[in-house]
This record gives C-alpha cells, sequence and structure tokens, in this order.
C-alpha cells in the first residue's frame, strides 16, 4: 500500500467526520447566508484549528461572499482548501540531511505525545523507505522502562541503540551515541528524550544541555529537531512549540496518533505562528503507521469526499 | 494553566469598569470575549456555547442592571458558572468491605494512565490500605515493566502474567491473586485506546464486565483539544465511569477540558496530576480553578507548593541563624534554589493575587543564574564568610563563573546588607518588622539591591581591599 493510500485510510475516519460537518453544514446548492456561517465556524472550531485562525479565514469568506465571488455553499470547501493549502507551502518538509553522515535528529515533546512510537516508526521509515543506516539513542533515562520500550522497538525493527542505566545523564547517552555512530559509520542518529513539560524550566535546560553535547561531539547536529505532538492537542500546543524552539532549534513537528478522532488542526497555528512545518504524521500502533505530511492531502482529506 | 484566560476576562471587565449600569449590550459583549476565551482555552464549542448562554441569562437581568458596581457581580456570575459547571466534587474513594476493592483506570494512549496508577497507589497506602497494581495494558512495549518498576518504588506487590495478550485473564486472575496475597485494593492499568477503536474498546468493556470494578475512572490529559468531548463520550458510553482523573495539570495549559469533561459525563473530576514524582496527585478544587481563570489568584495552590519545598525544621534552623547574623551564602543559594523549585518566578507570581498583570514584565531569571554562579565559584570557606574576600579572591571567583568582578562584589555587598538586616529584624517585634520590611522595599526600589543594575554599577566601585582591611573589618562585624 503506497504512502498516499496509507494517509487516506487513516485520515478516512477524520475526514468522514469533517466531511460529515461540512456536508452538513453545508449542503450543495444553498445561497450562503448568517446561519451557514455560524455552522461553518462550529465546525471549523471543534477541528481545534483555534479562534483566531478561523476568525481569519471565516472574514475571508464572509468577504468574498459580499462581494459576490462566492454565493453558494459548495463554493466554500474549495475556497478553504486553497486558503490552507497556501498556508503549507511546498518548501522544507524534507528531511534536513547532513552534508557528511550522521544526521542527527532529536525527538522531543511533552509526556505521553508518542515519542517512542514515533521514533520507532521513523527508524523504520528511514531503515526501509530511505535505506539508511539507523541507530537509536536511548536518553529517556528518566521514565520508568522508557529504555526498555525502545530496546524492544529497535529489536524488532532491527537497528542498534546506545543505551546506558535509567537515572544516567542523558546527554552522555547522546554523547556516546554519537560517538558510535561515527565509528560504525552510521547515517542517522535518532535522539530519544524524557518526556518533559514545557514550563518545567529545569528539565528544559537539560534538554537545551542534550542538544548542546550533540553539537559538540558532531557540529551542526542535531539537523533535524524533531517536537511530537498528540493529535489530540488543544492549543497549548502552540505555546508548547513556541518554548520548545526557545530551548532548542525544533526544525518540524511530528503529528501523532492522527488515527483517532481527533484532527489536529492546531498544527495550522503553529505553521503560521512559528513557521514550523509538519514532516511526518503517525497514524497507527504499527512501526509502518507513518506517512510523510503532505499538506494537499491533509487539507484535502479533511475537508473533501 | 488558565493564565491567559483570566488575562482575557480581566480586560473584558476592565471594558465594563466605568460604564455606570450593565446593559443587555455591555453583556453581550464581554461574553462574546468569553466565549472566545474559552474556545482558546480548549473548552468544547457546545460546552463553551452553553455556558456563555447561562451566564448571560443570569447577568442580563435586574441583578446587574440594578447595581452600580456591575464588574463585580459579572465577575462573580461568570465565577459561580464556571464552579457549577465544574463542580461538585468529591475526592474520596469509597472502598468497601470485605475487599479487595476495585479500581480501574481507562484512557486514550499517552493520557498518563501507569503513571497516575502508581500516583493513585501512593495515595492509598496513605489511607491506611494495602493495594496492589495490576498490569493489563498488554500493548505498549515494556508497559508491563515501567508498571513494575514504580511497584518498587511503592513497595508494593505489581500482578502481572507475560507472554499473552489476554488482559480480561490477566485483571480476572489478579482478583483472586489479591485475596490470596490480602490486598484491599486492586488497581487495574488497562491498556491505551483510541475511542474509535472499536475491538479495544470491546476488550475495556469487557474487562470491566469480568472484573465489576467498584470505580472506573477515565483518565485525560488536561491539555486535550476539542477532541475531549470525543474520548468523555465513547468511554462514558461503553463503560460506567464514576469520576475522572486530569493529568499534566502543571503544564500551562489553559485546561478547558476540565470543563467540558465535567459537562458531557456529569462525572466528578476527582484528581488531578500536578507532576512528575508519585505524589504529585492532588484533590481537583473547581473554586481555585474558577478563581485562578479570574485572576483572582491561587494562593491556596502557592501556599502548598511552598510547603513542599521548605520543610518545617529547616526553616526554624534557618531563623535561628539569621538571627545570630551568621546567615551563609550557601543558605542564600539555597533558598533561591528552593524558590526555583516550586515554578519560575513567573509562575508564581501569576498566583499571588493582584500579580497576575505583572506575569507579563520580564524577569531575567538569567541573573539568579549568574548569581548562582559566583557562589559556586567561590571555596567553602568563602561561601561561609564572604569578608574573605579580597580583590585577588574576587578576581579568581569572577573568572570561574564568567563574569565582572564587579558583579561579584555587588553580591557580596548585597548579601552582607541581606544578613545585617535579617539579623536586626529578628530582634524587633512584628510591626518594627513589617516597617524594615517595606525599607528593604523601598531599598530594592531605588536599585540599591538590584542584581541588573550591580553590572557597571558606580554605586558599588571595585574597591580594593588588601586583606589586612578584610581582617579589621571581620574583627569589626564579629563584636
Amino acid at each position: 500500500m503506497g504512502f498516499f493510500d496509507r494517509l487516506k485510510q487513516g485520515l478516512t475516519k477524520t475526514r468522514d467526520k469533517i466531511v460529515q460537518g461540512f456536508r452538513a453544514v453545508l449542503p450543495i446548492g444553498k445561497a450562503i447566508d448568517a446561519q451557514v456561517l455560524d455552522d461553518l465556524e462550529q465546525t471549523m472550531l471543534a477541528a481545534d484549528m483555534g479562534p483566531a485562525i478561523v476568525h481569519e479565514l471565516l472574514e475571508q469568506i464572509r468577504s468574498q461572499w459580499k462581494k459576490g465571488l462566492i454565493k453558494e455553499t459548495q463554493e466554500i470547501v474549495p475556497f478553504l482548501q486553497q486558503k490552507l493549502i497556501e498556508r503549507f507551502p511546498v518548501e522544507d518538509r524534507q528531511i534536513r540531511w547532513a552534508a557528511t553522515k550522521p544526521t542527527v535528529i532529536l525527538v522531543t515533546g511533552v509526556n505521553g505525545s508518542g515519542k517512542t512510537t514515533s521514533i520507532a516508526k521513523l527508524a523504520h521509515h528511514l531503515t526501509h523507505v530511505e535505506q539508511k543506516k539507523v541507530l537509536v539513542a536511548a536518553c529517556d533515562t528518566f521514565r520508568a522502562a522508557a529504555v526498555e520500550q525502545l530496546t524492544i522497538w529497535a529489536d524488532r525493527i532491527g537497528v542498534p541503540i546506545v543505551k546506558h542505566d535509567q537515572g544516567s545523564d542523558p546527554a552522555a547517552v547522546a554523547f556516546d551515541a554519537c560517538e558510535a555512530a561515527l565509528a560504525r559509520g552510521i547515517d542517522v542518529v535518532i535522539v530519544d528524550t524524557a518526556g518533559r513539560l514545557h514550563t518545567q524550566d529545569h528539565l528544559m535546560r537539560e534538554l537545551a544541555k542534550i542538544q548542546r553535547v550533540i553539537d559538540k561531539k558532531i557540529p551542526g547536529a542535531p539537523h533535524e529537531v524533531l517536537l511530537v505532538l498528540d493529535a489530540t492537542i488543544g492549543q497549548n500546543a502552540v505555546n508548547q512549540a513556541k518554548i520548545f524552539g526557545q530551548f532548542v532549534k525544533v526544525s518540524g513537528l511530528f503529528l501523532a496518533k492522527l488515527d483517532g478522532s481527533a484532527k489536529g488542526g492546531v498544527v495550522i497555528g503553529i505553521r503560521d505562528q512559528l513557521g514550523v512545518p509538519v514532516k511526518f504524521v503517525g497514524l497507527g500502533e504499527t512501526p509502518d503507521a507513518i506517512a510523510p505530511f503532505d499538506p494537499a492531502q491533509f487539507v484535502t482529506a479533511l475537508l473533501e469526499n | 494553566m488558565f493564565d491567559q484566560l483570566a488575562d482575557k476576562l480581566g480586560n473584558v471587565f476592565r471594558n465594563l469598569r466605568g460604564r455606570g449600569r450593565l446593559t443587555e449590550e455591555h453583556v453581550t459583549e464581554a461574553l462574546r470575549d468569553i466565549r472566545t476565551a474559552l474556545l482558546e482555552a480548549d473548552v468544547s464549542v457546545e460546552v463553551a456555547r452553553n455556558f456563555c448562554d447561562q451566564v448571560g441569562t443570569k447577568a442580563i437581568g435586574q441583578e446587574i442592571l440594578n447595581t452600580l458596581k456591575p464588574e463585580q457581580v459579572m465577575v462573580k456570575v461568570v465565577h459561580d458558572e464556571l464552579v457549577a459547571l465544574m463542580g461538585p466534587v468529591d475526592p474520596r474513594i469509597p472502598f468497601v468491605s470485605p475487599g479487595p476493592t476495585i479500581l480501574m483506570l481507562a484512557g486514550l494512549q499517552g493520557s498518563g494512565k501507569t503513571t497516575t496508577c502508581a500516583k493513585l497507589a501512593k495515595h492509598i497506602i496513605s489511607k491506611g490500605k494495602r493495594p496492589m497494581l495490576v498490569a493489563a495494558d498488554l500493548k505498549r512495549p515494556a508497559a508491563i515493566d515501567q508498571l513494575e518498576v514504580l511497584g518498587k518504588q511503592l513497595s508494593i506487590p505489581v500482578y502481572t502474567e507475560r507472554g499473552h495478550q489476554d488482559a480480561v485473564k490477566v485483571c480476572r486472575n489478579s482478583i483472586s491473586q489479591a485475596r490470596r496475597m490480602d490486598r484491599d485494593v486492586v488497581i487495574l492499568d488497562t491498556a491505551g485506546r483510541l475511542a474509535i477503536d472499536e475491538e479495544m474498546m470491546a476488550e475495556v468493556a469487557k474487562v470491566a464486565d469480568v472484573t465489576q470494578p467498584h470505580q472506573i475512572y477515565l483518565v485525560i490529559d488536561a491539555m486535550t483539544g476539542q477532541d475531549a468531548v470525543n474520548t468523555a463520550k465513547s468511554f462514558n458510553t461503553r463503560l460506567e465511569l464514576d469520576g475522572v482523573i486530569l493529568t499534566k495539570f502543571d503544564s500551562d495549559t489553559r485546561g478547558g477540558a476540565a470543563l467540558t469533561v465535567k459537562t458531557i459525563t456529569g462525572k466528578p473530576i476527582k484528581f488531578i496530576g500536578i507532576g512528575e514524582k508519585i505524589d504529585n496527585l492532588e484533590p481537583f478544587h473547581p473554586d481555585r480553578i474558577a478563581s485562578r481563570i479570574l485572576g483572582m489568584g491561587d494562593v491556596l495552590t502557592l501556599v502548598e507548593q511552598a510547603q513542599q519545598q521548605f520543610d518545617q525544621d529547616e526553616a526554624a534552623k534557618l531563623q535561628k541563624k539569621m538571627a545570630k547574623g551568621a546567615l551563609t551564602m550557601e543558605d542564600f543559594l539555597d533558598q533561591f534554589r528552593k524558590v526555583q523549585k516550586m515554578g519560575s518566578i513567573k509562575s508564581l507570581m501569576k498566583m499571588i493575587p493582584g500579580m497576575g498583570g505583572l506575569a507579563d514584565m520580564e524577569i531575567d531569571e538569567n541573573e539568579i543564574k549568574r548569581m548562582e554562579a559566583i557562589i559556586l565559584s567561590m571555596t567553602r570557606k568563602e561561601r561561609h564568610d564572604p569578608d574573605l574576600i579580597d580583590s585577588s579572591r574576587r578576581r579568581r571567583i569572577a573568572r570561574g563563573a564568567g563574569v565582572d568582578p564587579q558583579e561579584v562584589s555587588g553580591l557580596v555587598k548585597q548579601f552582607t546588607q541581606m544578613r545585617d538586616m535579617m539579623k536586626s529584624m529578628s530582634g524587633l517585634s512584628m510591626m518594627n518588622r513589617m516597617k524594615a520590611l517595606s525599607q528593604l522595599g523601598q531599598a530594592a526600589a531605588s536599585g540599591q539591591m538590584n542584581l541588573r543594575k550591580m553590572k557597571g554599577s558606580t554605586s558599588a566601585p571595585a574597591r580594593r581591599v588588601s586583606s589586612k582591611d578584610k581582617r579589621k573589618e571581620r574583627k569589626k562585624h564579629r563584636r
């Protein structure tokens, strides 16, 4: 199954809901009126798109409607699609490969966002699709059994893992992983980190230290810092992305758990306000349930049947 | 959490201030902003609308129109409505006799079930019970290991069955095991599942059916967005929920999920998780949260946090030291670190009534870091007796901390001032102490105590002091 299909399949449930929502709001051939716009607003808000962006989009629709450029409900969807696709330009959704290997990808996020599973998916994708030699670094030395969890995934996927004991210094693990990668000719190092709330200043500083240590061993690394977001997250995700970005150079989002009923609409606001694009989406619990983010498909799947 | 919502409502009420009587128009205007604030706080669209309708009905009426201070009444109406929406709560866990009392936790992946199981167990132990944990999450790799580690930390047994995938069987067996081991509470840690995953939802319903838990709690991430509605609805349909536990409330989420989940399920929010440590579980207080929403400050939480960090004995010791003027640089640093541990200075400010607006003020926590670096660059001897520090020592310390020597002398000066002030204050009555404090405040305001001003300050030039002078100085001080 191609990735397009996978994404489509993963998003079907999400899409059905949204389309149901939009369909109910936007029956074909109905003239636009205040009630239609009101319902549209509710539907967009329920997708976690956030009041500011919803307001902005609605104003655009309203002005088009008043100018007579949009008259009937079925014209709203293509208009919205175009507007949303504009917000996700095609640029830099590729992984930022290092000029000389290894490329280091630092993976961060709040507790329970799905970092470890997302890393397993990333490792699987890079190994089997991109044909890279991958190594994972178990830098979540805090949570009970986090190292074991990553070890199990590494064994399943068949990639080497660098780990220390629980409670050891995560920066030291990262350092060793970089050293091992250089020695073994590894292409990509994926660094797992402990989940931390962006409000925990000392943990954020610890994260910055991990980044510093990696940079010391491999100048310019990490080349990619992915923030893993749970698709169910609300508007707090914008704050999260902002504060994580103050401590480490967040270069992309990994939108996890998009196979549920959540829509992840907050990524639109994050792209808008912080310029951080979505790079990958996670669509299930198996390691191959990953797809590179494609805004056109994302938006199409969100809004169209 | 809730900070920006409080700001928003503050703006709304500021707009209402000084307008005399409230008209329907004013209320409508306020409600529009309240609704936006609620939506930004991730309150579900439906719930936000109902909330505004209720507040509107109550606000546009005699009560408001006839009063001279409309914003106060409006605050009260909104506050009461928020409390009504999130309460009432009941943090008690009804234990059955004879045991075991069976508790079951369910929720989405990553909501924090496993950690919450341990926190709940700790809470239950403090009630004099003997809980047992059951690893019924057979899906996530190493979930069993995680629970076992937590069980070890709590010194309580963890029931596990490795090597198969039948959670129903594990749970059933665990209960007979609990009876054999004479454990009076069983906590079932089920796997995380998506609300739309039919198969997994059927499994959790089956576990509930077979084990007949006395209490079923839904665990929800406080940062959840609009999807909280779907999660609450589906779990509430499939399981006989008795309550909700909201996790990760120590984030800065505005926590609209609290409002949503309570409205949708009608089940009380029993506890909130407020940290990664095993005892970071506390009862939910809707009035506190509502107060915080309205910018009235959450003083109780602040006091509790402070109590956690400063233990009583230590405080008494410190008091004695202060009285003797024997405060050392180490005590000084220790105090700052404790304050830091309570949270960022910013987040603390938000909890103090009347200080909410100051929270936007930029506080450079780097200054504290510099100070820490300076103190840590001193020898132990220097920390105990800063008067030792002469120009050569000062240069060494400055080099070690990566600061200018003036900053070192500024800090030492500040420390001595504080120590002397403390000493003189401890002999004073409460009344005089307050006076002294206000002087201290004025000094700070005039910049004498300002760390930022230390650098390049002309009022405290780097004075070259010979060690002989220093010795003299010290002698004087001891007298």
